[in-house]
């Protein structure tokens, strides 16, 4: 090789790097949240199934009519989940016949640390201060890797949409409410006073008063409380967290950690492979450079990497 | 085509004609049709039953590629909220990739290591790793929901926290460096002399760079997953390993594909091929297959690492673990044990077909992380939409007739004929043989002083 190609394609290596530099690992790790960030506690015990959180959603976020009304009961005989039509759905559990249903009311838990905003390569999704997880329909592409990020499964996508189809989840009310330091619609609507709006540190503060003032009506634990990172959304529970559709398998870990183990390789393999392979090159092909092509003998075994 | 050949029909292997006695150029259009009139050619292709099939393929395929951008996704897929990713996905993407890591391999090998000997296939690697990242972005064009954004995340907005940020980058990237590689091939053909030459000076530089993007984003595609830790089964998942796994299957993978493909080119294509790819064939096949049983082997080791590792011995035992026996028997240890047998007692046959295991193999390990092991705790399974179906088997037709039209044409199976080649006894040509000089055989183009024409002599002289 002559010492011009060389430094050739040292350039080329280098533009190559420079390239995935900006690629490298940004996840922060342990961020709890922003300090005044709000949230919602939801206690399960006091939810009656009236659905009408889910109107009052559906209202408040202009979706189109639901197939069927939202007085109808007939829903829960299975289960549903957040989509593009109904941002807020609720489900039905029978964990113990004896004490009657427990219902779940299921939304974008709005994550500390959220999945698809990490994962979300043209940054579509922002963590307002306020601490609702929103999303810019104007820039995503439509990779819906989000969807197959988020631990509780609750994007949705119009996918009937030839021309422009989003992502479609609760945002919080951010727009509409949030901003303005109000309430969500769901949580003025509730009728059972099931949901309590207010700073999460605030709200983890009356959820471990609740439990600690009547620990034979609660699970002892707060769900959202560490969960991946922790949520903005806060849960408490009669019954098992795994008995009524909750994940408990997730772990404290943002999801955001997973993916720094190859995040972190990156930078090694940008700085370490070109000159490491630059040099087998020149290790490898010496001889030819003073003879000519003729004895190509090399005794490499086999030809990958 | 084989039969105008036995006909005494030229093919083009070269900027000149042979027959007449004033050697003429092959014009642009001779040369598409490969060097046949426009009613050879005709003849020729009705002839052929399997442009029958794809002609059928296509018929019903198009109508639903263009219903797609039409009607939107939900005409054509399940529109699934908990499956976003489907065939287009599972099988285009994160399947086609790991079968083009031959490009970066074999130009390595050939560029970077010096083996000189796997010349004659270097072309098809090359040829086969860009065909396969361009359409598998082709699968993703098809699955995005918008796709006319996909630029997006190079200008509009960056998410640099993203691995899809890096893989988007370094695909597109490759992608050009890929398209660099294989345009010599295209220079040799159009006769573009000065092109090549650049070409060939940046070559070590271009086969660096892409062995930094292959691994990076074939590493990639596996952390993909990583977001997905409570829904990839866990037998398919690791956070410290999944990278490793995607980016080394794909070595054997890339590897393999190029032997199947070499195997269907070199039976369909025989006229196509010079003495100096079917000779060499069954050595190359050889040298690949020892490749790709490392691969293999390293690939499995780190997977029982990985199992160890995370402690999911008892996974093995559930019905998840009976259909993960199922990959890694028939698509790492069994091609692991035939590779053994037939590469000892050159059993070329064995070889190959083992190689189409391993392609198998890796396609079904790619498609299992991705759909039919993925929500293993969801309750119901998705199966994809017929029209789902019918758009990935019309694209990969395309991608068959695209390969083909290649191969017909550039000179990726044969050696492009140059003027020294020739006429042994003529002066290295600087610049364009006149049209007038006397030539009895084809007569070459250019002849740069940075690349030496490997005759099939000079190979035979290598050792094994």
């Amino acid at each position: 090789m002559k010492r011009r190609d060389f430094l050739k394609s040292c350039i080329l290596c280098g533009a190559a790097g420079a390239l995935g530099v900006s690629g490298k690992a940004w996840g922060a790790g342990s961020f709890e949240g922003y300090p005044e960030g709000m949230g919602v506690l939801v206690d399960l015990t006091r939810c009656v199934g009236c659905r009408t959180c889910e109107a009052a959603c559906n209202k408040e976020q202009k979706l189109p009519e639901p197939d069927v009304p939202f007085t109808d009961q007939s829903v829960f005989e299975e289960k549903r989940r957040p989509t593009e039509r109904a941002y807020t759905v609720v489900n039905r559990f029978e964990p113990k016949r004896e004490e009657g249903p427990v219902y779940r009311k299921v939304q974008c838990n709005h994550c500390n640390e959220p999945a698809c905003l990490t994962s979300c390569f043209v940054n579509a999704y922002t963590k307002t201060k306020e601490g609702a997880v929103v999303y810019n329909p104007k820039v995503c592409v439509g990779c819906r890797n989000c969807m197959v990020a988020c631990p509780f499964n609750v994007p949705g996508y119009s996918y009937s949409s030839a021309f422009n189809p989003v992502v479609k989840k609760c945002i919080f009310c951010y727009d509409t409410r949030l901003k303005f330091g109000r309430p969500p619609a769901c949580v003025e609507a509730c009728p059972q006073e099931v949901l309590t709006f207010g700073h999460r540190k605030d709200l983890l503060k009356i959820a471990h008063e609740r439990i600690r003032e009547t620990p034979d009506r609660y699970v002892d634990h707060v769900y959202g409380e560490k969960e991946v990172g922790g949520t903005s959304w806060l849960y408490l529970s009669g019954v098992q967290f795994d008995r009524v559709g909750f994940d408990t398998t997730l772990g404290n870990e943002p999801i955001i950690s997973n993916v720094k183990e190859f995040l972190g390789t990156v930078p090694m393999v940008l700085s370490i492979w070109p000159a490491l392979f630059t040099g087998f090159h020149l290790l490898s092909n010496r001889k030819q450079d003073h003879s000519d092509h003729g004895d190509s003998h090399s005794d490499q075994e086999d030809p990958k990497p | 085509m084989k039969r105008y050949k036995a006909d005494g029909v030229a093919t083009v292997d070269s900027m000149y004609k042979v027959s007449g006695e004033t050697p003429a150029k092959w014009s642009l259009l001779e040369k598409l049709l490969l060097g046949l009139t426009p009613r050879q050619y005709l003849a020729q292709a009705v002839r052929n039953p399997f442009n029958w099939i794809l002609a059928i393929i296509f018929a019903v395929g198009f109508p639903i590629i263009a219903g797609r951008f039409l009607f939107g996704l939900s005409w054509v897929t399940h529109s699934s909220c908990d499956y976003p990713w489907g065939l287009f996905l599972g099988f285009g993407l994160f399947g086609m990739v790991p079968l083009s890591s031959s490009g970066f391999q074999l130009g390595t090998a050939v560029e970077v290591f010096g083996r000189h000997d796997l010349e004659p296939i270097e072309r098809l690697g090359l040829l086969n790793g860009l065909l396969g990242y361009f359409f598998a972005v082709c699968y993703l064009m098809v699955d995005l929901g918008q796709p006319w954004r996909l630029p997006y995340p190079m200008v509009v907005a960056w998410g640099p926290a993203a691995v899809l940020f890096l893989v988007a980058w370094h695909v597109a990237t490759y992608l050009s460096v890929q398209i660099a590689e294989v345009s010599v091939a295209f220079f040799e053909w159009i006769g573009f002399p000065m092109g090549k030459r650049g070409v060939r000076r940046i070559t070590l530089g271009l086969t660096v760079a892409g062995i930094i993007l292959s691994t990076l984003h074939q590493g990639a595609l596996g952390a993909l997953f990583t977001y997905a830790p409570g829904k990839v089964h866990p037998l398919w998942y690791s956070a410290s390993f999944q990278w490793l796994h995607f980016f080394v299957s794909s070595i054997p993978g890339g590897l393999c594909m190029v032997i199947v493909v070499s195997t269907i080119a070199r039976s369909t294509m025989t006229w196509r091929c010079d003495d100096r790819f079917r000779e060499n064939l069954d050595k190359l096949t050889i040298t690949l297959a020892k490749g790709a049983s490392m691969g293999l082997a390293t690939y499995l080791t780190i997977k029982l690492i990985s199992i160890a590792h995370d402690n999911k011995w008892e996974y093995l035992g559930s019905g998840w673990g009976a259909w993960y026996a199922v990959e890694m028997v028939g698509g790492v240890i069994l091609p692991l044990v035939l590779f053994a047998y037939s590469i000892r007692n050159k059993k070329v046959g064995v070889i190959r077909f083992s190689a189409l295991l391993t392609v198998v193999g890796v396609v079904l390990n790619r498609m299992n992380t991705a759909m039919f092991t993925f929500n293993w705790k969801l309750p119901e399974r998705e199966i994809p939409h017929w029209r789902e179906v019918v758009i990935c088997i019309t694209l990969y037709a395309v991608y068959i007739t695209v390969y083909r039209f290649i191969l017909c044409r550039l000179p990726i199976l044969y050696g492009w004929k140059t003027a020294d080649e020739a006429v042994p006894a003529a002066e290295p040509a600087k610049g364009y043989v006149g049209a007038a000089h006397p030539a009895p055989a084809a007569v070459g183009t250019y002849h740069s002083s940075v690349e030496e024409p490997i005759t099939s002599a000079s190979l035979s002289t290598m050792p094994e």
